[in-house]
C-alpha cells in the first residue's frame, strides 16, 4: 500500500495546478496520469490562450503543458506516476485501486483525493457514424498534433465551438482541405476570434445545420460522402435542405461531458447540470465534493476553458493543503487571489452559461 | 454576421475602423475584436497605452489612436489573431497591412502573394515587403503586404502559391 498525503488524479492543467499548489504549500503530493506524458489536453493546444497573464495567456497551450510539466518534474515534493490509471475507489476504506502499465495493480491510500480526470467527448447519432473515417476532434488533435499523422485530404467538421473552429484551423495548417463546418445551432457556440480566423481561410461555417448520414466507399467501406440538412428552430430536420460534401473524414466536435466515474464510486453527491457537460459533483467553495477529504478541479467538475481549469487546480490544491495544517500563512491571500481571477474570467458575457450551472453545484 | 458565420459586415466593422484622419497620419492598428472574452494579452504588449481594457477583463480592447504609433507589437500577442496594423500612407496608390500568418511556407520579401478578404476569398495581388518572425512573435509571424489603397479594408489574409 503506497502512502500519500495529496494524490492528485489526472495531469492536465487542473491537475498541474493543483499538485504544484498542494506541493508549494508543504504538502506531499503523488501525481497519478494514465499517459505517458504529462499535460493532458494541453499537449495537443497549438493556440495561443486567452485569459490574464495568471493562466499563461498568449502562451500557446503545448508551451504552458511543458512548462508546468518542468515545474511539477522539479519540485521535490511531487511524486509522479505516469501509465497509471486509477480504476476503483473504496469508499469504506478509502483505498485507490490504480492500474500501472496495464500490468501492476498498486493500492494507495491518500489523507486527501484531487480528482482532475477531465472530460470525454460526445459523439452524434447519425446513419453509418460508425465509418472509418468519422472521428472526434481529439482523435484527429492526437493523430495529428502528437504523432504527424493526417487523418484524411477532405474533412466536414461538426461543431462551431472552440473545439470545432480551432481543430479545423490546425487542419489547415497541416495542409488538410477544411470544406465546411457545421452546426446544428442557429449561432456559433465558440469565440467569434476564432470564426474569424477559419473564415478568412475560405471555410464556410454553415448554422442551423446537421448530419443526416454518412456513405462509404463500396469498395474501401471508408467514408466518402457525407449529407447534411438544415434543421429548423425546434431542432428538427427540413427535408429538400440537404447538401452533399465529399469528404474521407468526418469530425464530430459536438461537446464534452465530465469523466465523473471516480466520484460516482465515492458517492459525492452529484447533479445534472446541462450547462456543466453532465454530471457534476456538488462542492463547496474549495472545490471539496460533499465527501469530505475529495476535492475536484476542471473539466470533470463542469466542462469550462482551460484558463479556469487552471485556477480551479490551483485552489483545490491549496485547500487540500490547507487541510491539512500546511500553510505557510499565504493560503488566504493566494486563495482570494484564484477566487478574484476565477470570477473575472467568467464574469463576462461568455460566462454566463457557466455562472448558470456553477450556480447550481455550489453548496 | 459574426454569430453566424464569423464573418462581420460593415456595420460591425465600422466600430473598428480608425478614424480617417488618423489613418492619413500613418500607420495605426486595427482591432477586430468584436466579442466580450476574457483575455488582455493585447493591452498587455501595447507599450505607449493606446490599447487599455479597464477594470474589467471581458471588456472590448479600447484603442487611443492618436497614442498608437502603429508599432505591431500587439499582432503577433492576440490569440484571436484579430488584431492587424493599417498604413494607407505607404505610397501614393497603395496601402499596407500587417497581419498574423501562421502556414508555411512562409513568403519572402518581395514575393507576390494572392491577397484574400475576412471571407477567405481572393480580392487581388500583394507584395510582402516585411515579415517579423522572431523570438517575439514566437511563431505567429507578422507579414506585411503592400496592396492597392483600395483594398487596405479589405485585406485581411494572404495565400502563398496560389490555390491548391
Amino acid at each position: 500500500m503506497i502512502k500519500t498525503e495529496v494524490a492528485v488524479i489526472g495531469g492536465g492543467p487542473a491537475g498541474l495546478m493543483a499538485s504544484l499548489a498542494a506541493a508549494n504549500m508543504g504538502a506531499n503530493v503523488t501525481l497519478i496520469d494514465r499517459n505517458s506524458r504529462l499535460g493532458g489536453q494541453l499537449v495537443k493546444q497549438t493556440h495561443m490562450f486567452f485569459g490574464s497573464e495568471k493562466q499563461y495567456a498568449s502562451i500557446r497551450g503545448i508551451d504552458i503543458g511543458k512548462f508546468l510539466a518542468s515545474e511539477v518534474e522539479k519540485n521535490p515534493k511531487i511524486k509522479i506516476m505516469l501509465d497509471s490509471t486509477v480504476v476503483a475507489y473504496y469508499p469504506d476504506d478509502g483505498v485507490l485501486g490504480i492500474e500501472v502499465e496495464e500490468k501492476k495493480w498498486v493500492k494507495m491510500k491518500a489523507d486527501r483525493i484531487i480528482i482532475a480526470t477531465g472530460a470525454s467527448e460526445r459523439f452524434l447519432p447519425f446513419e453509418n457514424n460508425d465509418l472509418p473515417g468519422i472521428y472526434g476532434a481529439g482523435a484527429v488533435q492526437t493523430l495529428m498534433n502528437e504523432h504527424g499523422v493526417l487523418p484524411g485530404k477532405n474533412v466536414l467538421m461538426v461543431g462551431a465551438g472552440n473545439i470545432g473552429l480551432i481543430v479545423s484551423y490546425q487542419l489547415m495548417q497541416a495542409g488538410v482541405n477544411v470544406k465546411a463546418i457545421i452546426d446544428a445551432a442557429p449561432n456559433i457556440g465558440g469565440y467569434w476570434v476564432h470564426a474569424s480566423k477559419v473564415a478568412r481561410l475560405g471555410i464556410p461555417i454553415l448554422t442551423s445545420y446537421t448530419v443526416k448520414a454518412a456513405y462509404p466507399n463500396e469498395m474501401t467501406g471508408a467514408l466518402e460522402r457525407a449529407v447534411i440538412w438544415k434543421v429548423d428552430d425546434k431542432w428538427q430536420p427540413i427535408p429538400g435542405t440537404e447538401k452533399v460534401f465529399n469528404v474521407d473524414v468526418m469530425c464530430i466536435a459536438v461537446g464534452l461531458s465530465p469523466l465523473a466515474e471516480l466520484l460516482w464510486q465515492a458517492g459525492c453527491q452529484m447533479v445534472y447540470v446541462p450547462e456543466l457537460g453532465g454530471h457534476v459533483p456538488l462542492r463547496n467553495e474549495n472545490m471539496e465534493t460533499t465527501v469530505p477529504g475529495i476535492y475536484v478541479a476542471g473539466d470533470v467538475a463542469g466542462v469550462e476553458e482551460a484558463s479556469s481549469a487552471m485556477m480551479e487546480g490551483q485552489l483545490a490544491g491549496l485547500s487540500a493543503a490547507k487541510s491539512l495544517g500546511y500553510d505557510d500563512g499565504s493560503y488566504e491571500e493566494k486563495k482570494n487571489e484564484v477566487l478574484r481571477e476565477l470570477e473575472a474570467l467568467r464574469s463576462g458575457p461568455v460566462g454566463e452559461k457557466i455562472r448558470k450551472g456553477l450556480s447550481k453545484v455550489i453548496i | 454576421m459574426l454569430a453566424k458565420n464569423g464573418i462581420p459586415e460593415l456595420e460591425e466593422l465600422s466600430v473598428r475602423i480608425p478614424p480617417k484622419e488618423r489613418l492619413a497620419k500613418g500607420p495605426v492598428v486595427m482591432v477586430e475584436c468584436f466579442q466580450k472574452i476574457p483575455c488582455n494579452p493585447c493591452a498587455k504588449a501595447c507599450k505607449t497605452g493606446a490599447i487599455t481594457l479597464g477594470d474589467d477583463i471581458n471588456n472590448l480592447p479600447m484603442v487611443d489612436y492618436e497614442k498608437c504609433t502603429g508599432c505591431g507589437l500587439c499582432v503577433s500577442k492576440c490569440p484571436g489573431l484579430a488584431i492587424f496594423v493599417i498604413d494607407e500612407t505607404y505610397s501614393e496608390k497603395e496601402a499596407t497591412v500587417s497581419l498574423p500568418f501562421e502556414f508555411l511556407p512562409l513568403p519572402e520579401e518581395g514575393d507576390e502573394v494572392d491577397v484574400l478578404d475576412r471571407a477567405g476569398k481572393v480580392v487581388g495581388k500583394g507584395r510582402v515587403v516585411k515579415i517579423r518572425n522572431g523570438k517575439y512573435e514566437d511563431k505567429t509571424p507578422v507579414i506585411t503586404v503592400a496592396v492597392p489603397k483600395e483594398l487596405s479594408m479589405i485585406v485581411r489574409n494572404i495565400r502563398v502559391g496560389g490555390d491548391k
